[in-house]
């Protein structure tokens, strides 16, 4: 292993994504924002929304916003990087192991998915007010679940990005994330599906369902959430599964 | 010191449409290779087999689709061979591939910059990718942009660069870890005469450092101007192999007079055979191929040879010895078709 090589790959994504911070900021900030205004402040206050709903929806927000940053922080650039231009070949040809490429940009990723996640929770929680009730009461399960929801995120954005094509990024969004945010127990718990029996075992297959669960037992374990230990189970499985697939894809990517 | 390059019976077939920096393949259309993945079956290499020697310019000559940049790509690590190996000095490219990619610097085809950086950012970080000190890498960046004539725009965005320039950066960054083998595929396309000029002289400088240098090209005049030796390269084969001035001393008579006749006489191929100084005659309709030991001075005895038969000499080209003719020699076909 050549860990100057690999330094050097992540101090280029480092630069790179320092040149573009403001915009970063901006993309990572904004939509859950407006979200939490909505749902937190605008819905609460028109009396449609219980006050209890903010610690609830909380969490989610923030899984929500990691694993869209992590997937796009991930996804976007290799896409365009392996089109005709082959912009990424020059890497390829860096003296090392082609897959460290691939784990460079899942940690790449993954330091994004958290730094989303850092940034969003406290700025969500300052514009929704008093009441939110979050209680860190096992701050290590709480980190855990973040470091396995951004690797989810990096290596599923891995696996997208070494898949998806530049004409079919629309699709990407449209038919893969939007119903993964949907039926990713982000905006209510994975209990209040009881009344849809059916779709309560099909968003199982969700991951983001743990991702919400998970992050909502941790910070706000008085609302109902799945086990920690499934959700750890889970999540971890999933994680092995993309990093697995995505470095597959991304070697078949690499090499014609 | 230098590194000998090796490749042994080299395959390459693709299963799936091939990437678009090898594309233009005969036989394979884009349309019914996507329609139908499953059936493409593209033979890119056909054994090829070569031995740079450490410290030679070698030139791969061929047509667009012949192979070269596969042959490239292989050696390279970008590209899996179907079989056979291929090693850079004592590494096998495809079992040793750190060791082997430490060795080498790549020019591609097309520019293949990275967008998100400066040129100078470009030539710092692939510096550190290959783990140079600080001090080395701000010390060469700044001698390769000033030698390819870059300093001045080395701190924009490459994105707004002009292909020329592109073209100047790719090389340049690829001499910037010092490879002890430097691949260019294609390296003057899109530069100007001037440029390219640069560029053959920055090229031959580089090989006075005792270092081995792969090049493709399907320009005869940078072949022949810059290689040691050349292989000439045609559906996925080797053709030939020599110097330049050996393989132009192959051709039959040296000369190559292209003839067109109004319409095709029979029995003219035996008489313009039997002319003084004639070694080959080929007759495809009404055309005729005529390799001969003269040139100019063969004209008045064709228009006699000609007139007997009852056939109009129409129009005539005379080419000296050249790899050009050299290649029409030994595939029937122009470098350029």
């Amino acid at each position: 292993m050549n860990w100057k090589t690999f330094a050097a790959l992540l101090a280029r994504d480092a630069h790179v994504a320092r040149r573009n911070y403001l915009a970063l900021m901006l993309q990572t900030l904004l939509q859950p924002l407006l979200f939490v205004f909505v749902f937190g402040q605008v819905m609460i206050r028109g009396g449609m929304m219980a006050a209890s709903y903010k610690g609830m929806l909380l969490p989610g927000i923030m899984a929500i916003a990691m694993i869209f940053t992590g997937i796009q922080a991930v996804a976007m650039p290799l896409i365009a990087e392996f089109q005709f231009t082959r912009e990424i070949e020059d890497r390829l040809l860096a003296p090392i192991r082609m897959e460290w490429l691939a784990v460079e940009k899942i940690l790449a990723g993954m330091l994004q998915a958290l730094m989303a996640g850092g940034v969003v929770l406290p700025s969500a929680w300052l514009l929704l007010g008093s009441g939110v009730g979050l209680r860190l009461d096992r701050p290590l399960a709480f980190a855990s679940v973040a470091v396995l929801v951004a690797l989810f995120s990096a290596s599923g954005g891995l696996t997208l990005g070494c898949t998806i094509g530049q004409t079919n990024i629309g699709l990407m969004f449209s038919l893969v994330l939007a119903p993964m945010i949907m039926f990713g127990c982000a905006y209510y718990p994975w209990s209040a599906l009881s009344s849809f029996p059916v779709i309560q075992k099909v968003v199982l297959l969700n991951p983001l369902v743990y991702a919400s669960e998970g992050l909502r037992g941790t910070l706000a374990p008085q609302y109902p959430h799945l086990p920690i230990v499934v959700v750890l189970l889970v999540l971890s499985a999933v994680d092995g599964l993309l990093i697995a697939l995505g470095l597959n894809r991304f070697r078949r990517k690499a090499v014609s | 010191m230098g590194v000998p390059v090796r490749t042994e019976e080299l395959r390459k077939i693709y299963y799936s449409p091939p990437p678009a920096a090898a594309a233009g393949f005969r036989g394979l259309r884009r349309r019914s290779a996507s329609r139908n993945a499953k059936n493409v079956h593209v033979v890119a290499l056909d054994g090829v087999s070569l031995e740079v020697e450490a410290g030679e310019i070698f030139g791969l000559l061929g047509p667009n689709g012949a192979g070269k940049s596969t042959t490239i790509g292989i050696l390279t690590t970008r590209v899996c061979p179907t079989s056979g190996r291929a090693w850079i000095g004592a590494y096998d490219v495809w079992a040793e591939q750190v060791e082997a990619k430490r060795l080498i610097g790549v020019v591609q085809q097309r520019p293949n910059l990275d967008f998100s950086l400066t040129a100078r950012e470009i030539l710092l970080f692939h510096g550190a990718y290959y783990g140079l000190p600080s001090a080395e890498r701000v010390r060469r960046c700044a001698a390769l942009l000033e030698r390819f004539q870059l300093s001045d725009r080395a701190d924009e965005l490459v994105r707004g660069f002009s292909g020329g320039m592109m073209q100047r950066l790719s090389i340049a960054r690829a001499m910037m870890h010092d490879p002890e083998v430097l691949f260019l595929d294609e390296p003057s396309t899109g530069l100007d005469p001037q440029t390219r000029l640069l560029l053959w002289e920055i090229v031959r400088e580089y090989n006075r450092g005792g270092k081995t240098i792969l090049l493709t090209t399907h320009n005869m005049d940078e072949a022949d101007e810059l290689s040691h030796r050349i292989a000439i390269i045609d559906h996925g084969r080797v053709i030939a192999l020599d110097t330049p001035a050996g393989l132009k001393a192959s051709i039959p008579g040296g000369y190559l007079l292209r003839l067109r006749f109004n319409l095709p006489a029979p029995g003219i191929s035996e008489r313009l055979r039997a002319l003084r100084g004639v070694t080959e005659v080929r007759v495809e309709g009404a055309g005729v191929d005529l390799y001969a030991g003269r040139g100019g001075s063969l004209i008045p005895e064709i228009v006699a040879v000609a007139a007997e038969a009852g056939a109009d000499l129409c129009d005539v080209h005379i080419s000296e010895p050249s790899l050009e003719t050299l290649f029409l020699h030994h595939t029937g076909r122009s470098l350029r078709q």
